[in-house]
């Protein structure tokens, strides 16, 4: 099968690479860009483990082909932290709350939850829970997930 | 204890204290299975039998082979002539073992044979021109039909698809049940479900022809791991490595590949290059090893007017799937509470575990403890019903009270503390027990079905191994020990090492508090590492709710080693006794004298550079290594079929309030409120989370998780659209209350917390279910309790 040259930004660098039209964006992102922060859990949409930014909006990263993405802006977990490797509020408050156990959801939750601050700084727990209604993890039951989100979001509201 | 007397007595155990592994997971940088890469990787995919039993006549592979990329076929005949056959836990040498299906497929999804390609599409591409030619043959999927005497057999040559089938009494429950006023009895059933975590199992190997040594980087938890790999492939152990340092993406037991690690050892080993295997999400639900207990409980119980129950049978007849494995163990641990939290003075245990062609099941958190809870809980929730009690007075009555311990159950194990009542009391009083009826009640006026629940439950911690022996007469382990081995080096800085995987339990996090808490130095500036295992220490993995007793304990004890030695570096340095010295944060002075002061810093040069200042005849350097055995274990069952199982006990108790829609079935869950009792806390955040994710996973279990079967033993669950899995809108706030009795056994009072929430939460949101089903004289004994399980029930539709 033959392969397609596919140019994305990634965390703001320019990436690219080549994959047949059959490859998945996870997978480019993963085994040909080395990107392995975003992770796959059922591949059929369901878990959310898979989340990026795409063009500004959360997307499944399984349920695209990379070259559907050519050409687009890219934010990956790796891509959350600061020029300098700071923490940005929201890993801070996920670190601080441990939102997490094994850790493996823990980049798409990041993702869903960092789009819904964007989008709306000041949720309540419906909204947060709505905001990651589509990311599944088996570890934490989402309770100090919903608390890493609040707690981020009180940040936002006492700086502002 | 409240929570500031429970943490005033620690510098660093019990106090909040960021989780160290943490940080690598909120920054995309963690280790996990599929993230190792090697130039010149090979792929497998699975080809999988459509049929739930048939013989396999022969395998063509020659369009799969001709198709670019593709690199090998194996098939279960060239495994079965080249390995060794799998463990299994029981002694069943008739009942064979083999990573791909051997002769005859056994259900529906197994593996038959594994394509290895450049790339894993070019694997699956492959997979569909793979010829199999079966035979299809007489399949059972009932576990009660497969005990028929006229029933397809699974393993033929095992003469019966039953695997075990063993009755224990303990004390006089003829004569208890003869004397009782009243006994009732009732069938539960828990379906076959699991804790399924979002990574599917990964491993790669790669034999490392420099060295002769087999290195395998796999999301395993699994006890005897690289010693398992080495037997099925007749390898010594000093010739596997298993890199434990790969993080782990959610296991909770499940995670148990070992037919997996012995294909791509094998075809490592054959192709002369990196081999991995990353199941997809149908693999991985279908074929491989997700699937946990699926039982029947024949439950009765003999109790008083007073609601005080004294005599308990349970029969509990369990689906093992096709390949035992080490599922019809699961039988035996809930030996270790069989009656549960109260002083119920005998019982009987018909534990039967059957063969049937579904998956095979494998270890789910809890070990069996979950499903028998629930069923106990059910049973004591049905007494109170039918003396028209309530039924927190009903537990009150029957809960062991704190002045009894250690108390010894009629099954052998002795509880080491607990304060049932206490927990009870707070968790009620916390909760609004009335408010709450009087919640329920309101909702109930207004039409509504509502029903509050209720479930005081136990969860066994610090596994040890005692449920081998006593299923398996021909298995005498008495031991199950954890090892650390603690070093510092020559400039002063701590590292630790396991001998383990971690699959988010943050071991690093418990060794660096620990090992601070003893040496009395800061713990950010301690390392935990997981050991590779060939330079490992003797471990059993981070399993049976076991690691914060174990591998605490085995810390506490290699950092008390280190102390000891500084503190005799310091005496022959003084000139002075042991006992005339003060150790202080790792310096030390004389007592009385504090001037004469020894630092940390000078104390560790002289181990490592001065041994003309070092007490004659001592090791130089400073490092420590300390095994510890399970508390309280070491003993064979005794001959009258008691047993001490694990060690220590926590306790939980949970109150749920939910209402169910008429018209849909549909649960929602109002409110929850649970109260935990796991002695010590070593990490708040740490056991918070357990907490809540066992209670996720326990209201899963009770609503939503199925691995269904249909009439032609097809798999229907293979996929997140039809195995639910509950989503932050289906698992509510908990409000979670705190209670501390430590255990006398551990070293700083201790109790496991890996399976809390997830003991007790099934069987309280099925006491809520029922409370609410109640008005309309109707229960419902079978979890998950689906909609359209309730639906039908409420409707008429079903009994
Ligand atoms: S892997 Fe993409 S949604 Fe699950
Ligand atoms: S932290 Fe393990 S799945 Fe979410």
């Amino acid at each position: 099968m033959s392969e397609h040259k596919i140019t994305l930004t990634v965390n703001g660098r320019e990436m690219s690479g080549y994959a047949e039209a059959r490859v998945t964006l996870v997978d480019f992102l993963r085994d040909v860009l080395g990107q392995t922060g975003t992770h796959i859990g059922c591949e059929h949409g369901v878990c959310g483990a898979c989340s990026v930014v795409l063009d500004g909006k959360p997307v499944r990263s399984c349920l695209m082909y990379a070259v559907m993405a050519d050409g687009h802006e890219i934010t990956t977990v790796e891509g959350l932290e600061g020029p300098e490797g700071e923490l940005s509020p929201l890993q801070d408050a996920f670190w601080e709350n441990h939102a997490m156990q094994c850790g493996y959801c823990t980049p798409g939750m990041l993702i869903a939850t960092h789009t819904l601050l964007q989008e709306n700084p000041y949720p309540d727990e419906a909204e947060i829970r709505e905001a990651i209604g589509g990311n599944l993890c088996r570890c934490t039951g989402y309770q100090q997930i919903v608390e890493a989100v609040q707690m981020t979001a009180k940040k936002i509201r006492e700086a502002s | 204890m409240d929570d500031t007397t429970a943490s005033q007595e620690f510098r660093y155990i019990t106090k909040k204290r960021r989780v160290t592994e943490d940080r690598r997971f909120i920054t995309g940088r963690g280790h996990f299975a599929a993230d190792y890469n090697f130039p010149g990787l090979l792929h497998v995919a699975m080809v999988t039998s459509p049929y739930a039993c048939a013989e396999i006549k022969g395998i063509d592979a020659t369009a799969a082979l001709a198709l670019p990329g593709v690199r090998y076929v194996l098939t279960g005949a060239e495994l079965f002539e080249n390995i060794n056959p799998l463990l299994s836990g029981l002694d069943l040498p008739n009942v064979k073992r083999i990573p791909l299906a051997h002769e005859r497929a056994r259900y529906a999804g197994e593996w038959v044979a594994a394509v290895v390609a450049e790339s894993r599409h070019i694997a699956e591409d492959a997979v569909e021109l793979v010829e199999v030619d079966y035979n299809p043959i007489d399949f059972v999927i009932d576990p009660e039909e497969a005990m028929q005497s006229d029933a397809p057999l699974v393993h033929p040559q095992h003469g019966s698809n039953i695997l075990c089938d063993k009755t224990w009494v303990w004390g006089d429950v003829d004569d208890d049940f003869a004397s009782a006023p009243h006994n009732l009895s009732f069938r539960a059933k828990w379906s076959r479900n699991s804790t399924v975590p979002i990574e599917t199992f990964v491993v790669t190997a790669k034999w490392d022809e420099g060295k002769d040594v087999l290195d395998v980087w796999a999301s395993i938890q699994m006890p005897k791991y690289p010693e398992q790999i080495a037997r099925a492939l007749s390898l010594p152990v000093n010739a596997v490595n298993v890199h434990f340092d790969v993080d782990v993406g959610g296991s909770y037991g499940l995670k148990r590949g070992i037919r997996q690690t012995v294909i791509v050892s094998y075809l490592t080993c054959k192709l002369r290059a990196p081999v991995r295997f990353n199941e997809d999400r149908l693999e991985n639900m279908s074929g491989g090893e997700m699937h946990g207990p699926d039982r029947i409980f024949d439950m009765d119980v003999a109790y008083n007017d007073d609601g005080v129950m004294h005599s308990l049978k349970i029969k509990a007849t369990d689906d093992a799937g096709c390949y035992p494995g080490r599922a019809p163990l699961q039988l035996g641990k809930p030996v270790s509470a069989i009656v549960g939290p109260y002083r119920i003075k005998s019982a009987s245990y018909n534990a039967i575990s059957v063969t049937t062609n579904k998956t095979s099941q494998e270890a789910v958190r809890g070990f069996g403890q979950a499903p028998t809870n629930f069923a106990i809980e059910t049973m004591v929730d049905k007494v109170a019903r039918a003396l028209g009690m309530n039924r927190d007075e009903v537990r009150r009555r029957n809960l062991i009270r704190a002045d009894e311990f250690p108390y010894r159950i009629p099954s052998g194990s002795e509880y080491d503390s607990g304060d049932y009542h206490a927990v009870l009391d707070k968790l009620q009083d916390s909760a609004g027990w009335q408010e709450l009826l009087a919640k329920r009640d309101a909702l109930r006026a207004k039409g509504k079905l509502a029903g509050l629940g209720m479930s005081t439950c136990l969860e066994p911690s610090g596994g040890n191994s005692s449920f081998e022996p006593f299923l398996n007469p021909k298995n005498d382990t008495t031991t199950w020990m954890e090892s650390c081995l603690i070093k510092v080096d020559m400039l002063g800085s701590i590292t630790a090492l396991m001998g383990t995987s971690t699959s988010g339990q943050g071991h690093e996090t418990l060794l660096s508090a620990v090992i601070g808490e003893v040496l009395e130095r800061d713990p950010d500036t301690i390392r935990g590492v997981h050991a590779e295992s060939l330079g490992a220490l003797p471990s059993n993995s981070p399993v049976g709710s076991r690691m914060a007793i174990m591998l605490g304990g085995a810390a506490a004890g290699a950092a008390e080693k280190i102390k000891k030695q500084l503190l005799e570096i310091a005496a022959h340095n003084f000139q002075l006794p042991v006992e005339r010295l003060v150790y202080d944060g790792g310096d030390i002075s004389v007592d009385g004298d504090p001037d004469k002061v020894m630092t940390w810093n000078t104390l560790v040069d002289i181990a490592h550079r001065n041994y003309h200042k070092m007490p004659l005849g001592s090791e130089p350097g400073l490092q420590a290594q300390h095994t510890w055995e399970v508390p309280t274990g070491g003993a064979l069952p005794a001959e009258d079929g008691t047993v001490q199982m694990y060690p220590c006990y926590a306790f939980e108790a949970h109150i749920p309030l939910v209402t169910i829609d008429p018209d849909t079935g549909q649960v929602e869950i109002l409110d929850y409120h649970m109260g935990h009792d796991c002695g010590t806390v070593l990490n708040p955040d740490i056991v918070r989370g357990m907490t809540f994710g066992g209670i996720a996973h326990g209201i899963g279990a009770a609503l939503y998780e199925k691995f269904e079967y249909d009439e032609g033993g097809q798999h229907l669950s293979g996929s997140f659209m039809d195995y639910l899995l509950p989503s932050s809108h289906e698992i509510p706030h908990v409000e979670m209350i705190k209670h501390y009795t430590p255990s006398p056994l551990t070293t700083f009072g201790q109790k496991g917390s890996g399976e809390s929430g997830y003991l007790g939460a099934p069987a309280a949101i099925a006491s809520a279910v029922n409370d609410a089903l109640a008005p309309l004289g109707k229960s419902i004994e079978t979890l998950p309790m689906r909609v359209r399980d309730l639906e039908a029930l409420i409707n008429g539709q079903t009994e």
